[in-house]
């Protein structure tokens, strides 16, 4: 028979109870100290603020790295500056050759923030997230908006660019101008893809391995498969407009079948 | 109810019992675990370890159901690790595992090793809906839970952080007793050069060998019986030491882990941290992750040694969760197996 009173041999534990959540915002340097900023997001690395450049009616955005408390002070400088850097060649690089990304307006990688040029829009993932919940159905919508995720994507690649962290939140669509007025709920799903966060990017116009970009859709397709249960069955529809938007796209579909199954012996080790 | 758990994928030999009641917290009745460890330099083998695994299974089963004060019709049903692990180590305990379900008449429940983890972490820690970093000998994995799965959001691409650290720790030979990696926190707390290690981020993804091959290149310049001009020195030209070097080596890696889970936090817009396996007891990865949740208005949730490494009552516990939902494992699929998904299983106990 169990015993009445049960004593627990190891004592309980308690969580830790949480800090204050009142946490000083970062300062931003100058010159944006004394300016009147709305914080967007705080995504990993940075603080986005929304802004105007030059004209009151041009909205843009601040991109501010702070240093991270966290991290040894050499380490987080070091960081910072070659994310930073990286940051800026890569969008100047895509704007050129015609990705649509948003533009380099400024930039001072000692007081670690970028300016770029704003995105009217959500990210892909806040557009899913509103398409699951209005029940996953807009058959057509969707599959135009999977394919040109895929042709964006694409595009990326054939000039030679790497993104590095390509997930769903840092894939926007922009709300198409003209509609931007009278937006509703099922537009949504229209708009140009813009890509966005190229802080891991990199670059390279020779060779640039198939491998580094079927990295890049694989941790897309694990974005889809971790945040949109509902979405997962979508990116077959992003794998097939990719695989017709270069000339090289075959090649990196076959090597991704690879990494997938690399990845998929990583995570059963024990 | 009361659950049996047998834990025994890797080194550490782990019975745990504990009983859950209706809207009242789980209560540990038990908790015994015993390590194998291998002299400084090496690492331990399977078919030793299985042996060792062996010769301590039933005594602790023994032990454990004394010290729980209950007798054996109390149990309700015993849980083993189905796996990820290593082979032999994994076989010698499922073993014990049946043994006693057909002894005794009992349903068995295979578990899955990592989700033992996790849902031992949200238990202790009452931390709801986290996004949790598991850390161990042999996995690194950012995991969200949805719609039924703990979905794995960011990995190692090559070796998980705790082989890392015991292997950079075998180089130094740094004793293995009581875990390479505590010693290597110990010697880190003493410190005060950084020597810059290459950093591996991709994403949610992180990489740790390339950062293996260098600390073990520079690990050579320790040598004392190196001419002076040979041996590493600082910018400064201070000679660099094993302290520092494990100061190193955790300031980088530690940085890495907390960056691709405050990714992954951004991403799922959680605001809560759970760290689990037993690289999450290393004081100075938590402090540098609670700096980070505070900076997200929110917080880290940990465990201590005893629930963080390995043992059986994170077993019990995720079997019983299971169990209570009408799953049972039958005697002929009562298998183990070395690679086993945490996405795998279907988690019926959460919304
Ligand atoms: N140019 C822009 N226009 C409008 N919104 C933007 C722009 N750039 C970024 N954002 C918003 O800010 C968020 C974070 O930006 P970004 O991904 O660049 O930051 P991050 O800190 O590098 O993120 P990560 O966590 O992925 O590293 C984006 O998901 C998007 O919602
Ligand atoms: N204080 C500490 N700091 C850093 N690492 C630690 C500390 N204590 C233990 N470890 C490390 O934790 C690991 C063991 O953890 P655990 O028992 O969870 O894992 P495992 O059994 O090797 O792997 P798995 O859980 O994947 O089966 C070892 O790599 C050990 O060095
Ligand atoms: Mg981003
Ligand atoms: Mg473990």
């Amino acid at each position: 028979m169990a015993p009445e009173t049960i004593e627990p041999t190891a004592p309980p534990l308690r969580a830790p109870s949480p800090p204050p959540t009142d946490r000083p915002l970062h300062t931003l340097p100058a010159p944006f100290t004394s300016s009147n900023l709305e914080v967007l997001t705080q995504g990993a690395e940075a603080l986005v603020y929304k802004s105007v450049f030059l004209t009151p009616h041009t909205p843009c955005v601040v991109k501010y790295r702070p240093p991270k408390p966290y991290r040894h002070p050499v380490l987080d400088r070091r960081l910072t500056k070659a994310r930073l850097l990286a940051e800026a060649r890569v969008l100047v690089r895509c704007k050129r050759d015609g990705v649509d990304v948003p533009g380099v307006l400024g930039a001072d990688w000692e007081g670690g923030w970028l300016v770029l040029e704003w995105v009217e829009g959500k990210t892909v993932r806040g557009v899913l997230d509103g398409w699951a919940e209005r029940g996953a159905g807009e058959k057509e919508g969707i599959l135009g908006l999977m394919e040109r995720v895929g042709l964006a994507v694409g595009r990326l690649h054939e000039i030679g660019v790497c993104h590095g962290d390509l997930t769903t939140s840092n894939l926007m669509v922009r709300v198409p101008e003209k509609k931007a007025e009278v937006q509703e709920q099922n537009d949504e799903l229209e708009g140009d893809i813009v890509l966005i966060d190229f802080g891991l990017a990199s670059h390279s116009t020779q060779n640039l391995q198939d491998e580094d970009r079927a990295v890049d859709l694989y941790v897309l397709e694990r974005a889809f498969a971790a945040t949109h249960p509902k979405a997962e069955p979508l990116f077959k529809d992003v794998l097939s407009a990719y695989g017709e938007s270069f000339k090289g796209a075959r090649a990196v579909l076959k090597k991704l079948e690879d990494v997938r199954l690399r990845g998929r012996k990583r995570s059963m080790l024990g | 109810m009361i659950a049996l758990g047998l834990e025994g994928s890797a080194n550490k030999i782990g019975i745990g019992i504990i009983s859950h009641a209706p809207s009242k917290p789980p209560v540990i009745l038990a908790n015994l675990r015993h390590t194998y460890n291998s002299p400084p330099g090496e690492g331990f083998l399977p078919k030793d370890t299985a042996l060792h695994h062996r010769a301590w299974v039933v005594r602790l089963i023994k032990q454990a159901i004394r010290q729980a004060r209950i007798t054996i019709p109390d149990i309700d049903c015993i849980c083993y690790t189905k796996g990820p692990g290593m082979g032999a180590p994994l076989q010698s305990v499922a073993l014990a595992a049946r043994t006693c379900a057909l002894l005794w008449d009992k349903p068995l429940v295979g578990v899955n090793h990592c989700v033992g983890h996790i849902e031992m972490g949200r238990s202790i820690t009452g931390a709801e809906n986290p996004v949790v970093l598991y850390v161990s000998g042999g996995n690194t994995q950012v995991i969200a839970y949805s719609a039924n799965r703990y979905r794995i959001f960011g990995e190692t691409l090559d070796i998980a952080i705790g082989n890392c650290i015991d292997r950079f720790a075998r180089t130094l030979m740094i004793p293995n007793d009581p875990f390479p990696g505590y010693n290597v926190e110990q010697l880190a707390k003493k410190g005060r050069h950084f020597v810059e290690l290459p950093y591996a981020v991709k994403g949610m993804d992180a990489s740790f060998s390339g950062i293996l091959a260098a600390a073990d290149v520079l690990a050579k310049g320790l040598d004392e019986s190196l001419p002076e001009e040979k041996r590493l020195r600082t910018e400064e030209g201070e000679l660099v030491t094993r302290e520092d070097l494990c100061f190193s080596l955790q300031e980088t890696i530690y940085a890495m882990l907390v960056e691709i889970t405050e990714r992954a936090m951004a991403h799922v817009g959680s605001k809560q941290v759970l760290v689990v396996g037993g690289v999450g007891s290393n004081e100075r990865l938590q402090q540098m992750m609670g700096m980070m949740a505070r900076d997200r208005g929110g917080s880290v949730f940990a465990t201590d040694e005893r629930f963080c490494i390995d043992n059986g009552i994170m077993i019990a516990h995720a079997g019983l969760l299971e169990f209570q939902t009408g799953v049972a494992t039958k005697l002929e699929d009562s298998t183990c197996t070395q690679r086993f998904r945490t996405d795998e299983v279907y988690v019926g106990w959460r919304e």
